[in-house]
């Protein structure tokens, strides 16, 4: 490391500590909607990253059309695709709660093989409806360029928004989760099924609600993601490893922990990438988590529920 | 007698699907089969080795390993380092800047074989390698996690992320490898052509015997104590923990009993096909070789085979006539199998068999009618 200057090694941890950020942004999001669902429910939703790419592609597909008939509306169609991308991916979450998942509540292994299915059919539908070639909208013009704080660090606009973003998102969830009557259903829906039904709780009713809305966030995460970079139709299967990496570190069914465990390993990934090639930092990264795992397989901050 | 009968071969149900297995892979395949498509059958197979060991782990013992590929790659290119270095002699590799190392290396301007290639130079220790490797890494990831009681999809997922972390090293580290395109131009195994059709050939019926002896070694292992545990685990593991029995160590045998099993498929892809890359050992092979298992039937270790002979030969047919639609057509299998046939082909056969069955009764009938005119005329005949 002694090729680098002092004020610019700084530089360097402030730019990759930012890329690191950007990407932490869309794993937390991803994470976020596959942690409620899996621990909640015990289901491993392999279809997630699919979801992610439904609110990516429905951000696409709005930028086009927008661009071809409403050109003035171009600087504020993305607030607009970030609902709709919600909207769609969440919709699509509840059919296929409706439909397919709600059958193996008791056979989670089958629930992995099932939504894997589903993730196959999704990945055609993409290729089939956009084509194999991977897609970008045309971004409004206030997501493009940097900010510079100083001469060698330079911040990109599109990863603060989506930073915010991902803030905003985040509390919303933890508001649902922990202050919205909802949430209190939900919780205890996830912490004691049997007892929940008993006191009332339409547990089914928020099951596909709690699916919908996981689903929902991926929709979320997908129109952020589009700012990032482009969308193929296996882009979902790209990022569903490092987020089912996100969950289980972060112990399922803690907020925090999927915060802090999102955030670890977005940047011990772009930080290592700087200076080693990037397929060696994934593995470095997925290393270190697999040896940590086995030696705290409830991950680090697990809720102490008793089954 | 009964030993084999009845424990190695399944008794008389168990006997019979063994025997029409065995008719079809070694008889009718190549009696009916152009070389092309032995060929595919002979690769096919190899898969069926991972589809087996996956009855083993996931129908028998409950633990669904996502990384059979992991095992059936690592046996796959111990296989295939051996044969790349018998292909890289310094004759053959005059021209390179390093003769005597594989190609892959003198063009990633490395100058000495890695220390880790050189045992591979030895056929008893690659033989070794392909059996006892995989088995070895299965201990040490089984161990680790069944110690501490991570099942379920924990394991699942774990297991699928150690099959990213081995792709993306594969695929990286180039000059160790081959990289993306992984072991390739591989010609003689100690002097022999193996490019040759009548090679190929003989692959393939060493292929269906050793299926044939994991499918009966298989069978032995699931009918005896263990087997009868392995399943108790599945069903209530907590009971089973609470009989006194040390549950990790029967899900650790079992995963590094199929992690060998896979392996050994690895090693036999790599001869019949020529190469090996690491598009066999990551995420997507892995969790076809589960469809391939759950589709024959996960608790049949025959109706596996079949499974993968099925779902291949039909990926083969479909994409080339067609490839949008294999896709649907995989994922819809996928969720149809999971909801509404569990037990997969071999369950239908299970359910709804005896009605072809009764069909052929007859056969059974008239051969009783035979023995039994046979005893009365031997009868008649002492008599007389």
């Amino acid at each position: 490391m002694d090729a680098y200057t002092n004020s610019e090694l700084i530089s360097i941890f402030a730019m990759q500590g930012f890329a690191g950020i950007s990407l932490f942004s869309v794993l937390l999001l991803m994470a976020l909607g596959l942690a409620i669902i899996f621990g909640q429910m015990g289901v491993i939703n392999m279809a997630h990253g699919e979801f992610m790419a439904v609110g990516a592609y429905t951000t696409y597909f709005l930028a086009t059309f927008t661009e071809n008939y409403f050109p003035s509306f171009m600087p504020y169609y993305f607030v607009f695709a970030i609902v709709v991308a919600f909207f769609v991916a969440g919709i699509l979450g509840y059919f296929a709660e409706f439909l397919l998942i709600r059958h193996l509540y008791t056979r989670p292994l089958d629930t992995l093989l099932a939504t894997w299915g589903l993730s196959l059919i999704m990945q055609q539908s993409f290729r089939s409806l956009f084509g194999a070639r991977e897609v970008s909208p045309t971004l409004p013009d206030w997501l493009l360029g940097s900010y510079q704080p100083t001469e060698t660090i330079h911040i990109p606009l599109n990863g603060m928004f989506v930073l915010g973003l991902t803030a905003v998102v985040t509390m919303t969830v933890y508001y649902l989760m922990y202050k919205s009557r909802w949430g209190l259903r939900v919780r205890a829906t996830t912490q004691n099924r049997i007892m929940s039904g008993a006191v009332g709780i339409n547990t089914k009713k928020v099951d596909r609600y709690t699916f919908a809305l996981g689903c929902g966030i991926a929709g979320i995460a997908g129109a952020a993601f589009t700012t990032i970079a482009s969308t193929g139709p296996t882009t979902g299967s790209l990022y569903i490893v490092d987020t089912f990496m996100v969950v289980v570190f972060g112990g399922a069914a803690s907020l925090f922990g999927t915060i802090a465990s999102a955030f670890t390993i977005a940047q011990a990934q772009s930080i290592l990438e700087f200076f080693i090639s990037g397929s060696m930092a994934k593995v470095y990264t997925l290393f270190a988590l697999v040896l940590i795992l086995m030696f705290k397989p409830e991950g680090l901050f697990a809720s102490k529920v008793r089954r | 007698m009964s030993f084999v009968y009845e424990r190695l071969l399944g008794g008389k149900k168990g006997l019979t699907g063994f025997i029409i297995l065995a008719t079809l892979i070694l008889v009718i395949f190549p009696l009916f089969l152009d070389s092309f498509r032995l060929g595919l059958a002979g690769k096919y197979l190899t898969y069926a080795f991972a589809a087996v060991s996956l009855v083993l782990l996931w129908g028998y013992g409950g633990i669904l390993s996502l990384g059979q590929g992991i095992f059936f790659g690592l046996g796959g290119y111990a296989m295939a380092m051996f044969l790349k270095l018998e292909a890289s002699s310094p004759e053959n590799t005059a021209i390179q800047s390093t003769p005597g190392i594989p190609d892959f290396m003198d063009w990633n301007q490395i100058t000495e074989l890695p220390w880790f290639w050189e045992p591979f130079t030895s056929f008893t220790f690659t033989i070794l390698a392909v059996l006892i490797l995989p088995a070895l890494f299965a201990y040490i990831i089984g161990a680790a996690m069944f110690k501490r009681r991570v099942g379920g999809v924990y394991f699942a997922i774990i297991t699928q992320v150690i099959a990213v972390i081995l792709t993306v090293l594969i695929v990286g580290q180039q000059g160790f490898t081959g990289g993306i395109n992984g072991i390739t131009d591989l010609r003689t195994l100690n002097g022999w052509d193996i490019t040759s059709d009548s090679a190929k050939t003989i692959f393939y019926f060493v292929t269906c015997a050793l299926l044939l002896l994991v499918i009966i070694a298989s069978r032995a292992i699931m009918t005896s104590k263990f087997g009868r545990i392995l399943l108790a685990v599945k069903d209530k593991e907590d009971r089973v923990r609470f009989s006194g029995y040390d549950v990790a160590n029967f899900k650790i045998f079992v995963f590094c009993f199929g992690a060998m099993i896979s392996a050994i498929g690895g090693a036999m892809f790599t001869l019949q096909v020529g190469f090996m890359s690491p598009s066999f050992v990551g995420i997507v092979p892995s969790i076809e070789m589960v469809i391939f298992a759950a589709v024959g039937g996960r608790m049949s270790l025959i109706g596996a085979v079949y499974g993968t002979l099925l779902i291949n030969f039909g990926k083969t047919a479909f994409s080339e006539s067609f490839p949008e639609l294999w896709l649907f057509l995989i994922g819809g299998l996928f969720i149809a199998v999971v909801m509404l046939f569990p037990n997969g082909l071999a369950g239908i056969w299970e359910d709804h068999g005896h009605k072809v069955t009764d069909r052929f009764r007859f056969i059974g009938k008239w051969f009783n009618k035979l023995t039994a005119q046979a005893k009365l005329r031997k009868a008649e005949d002492a008599k007389s």
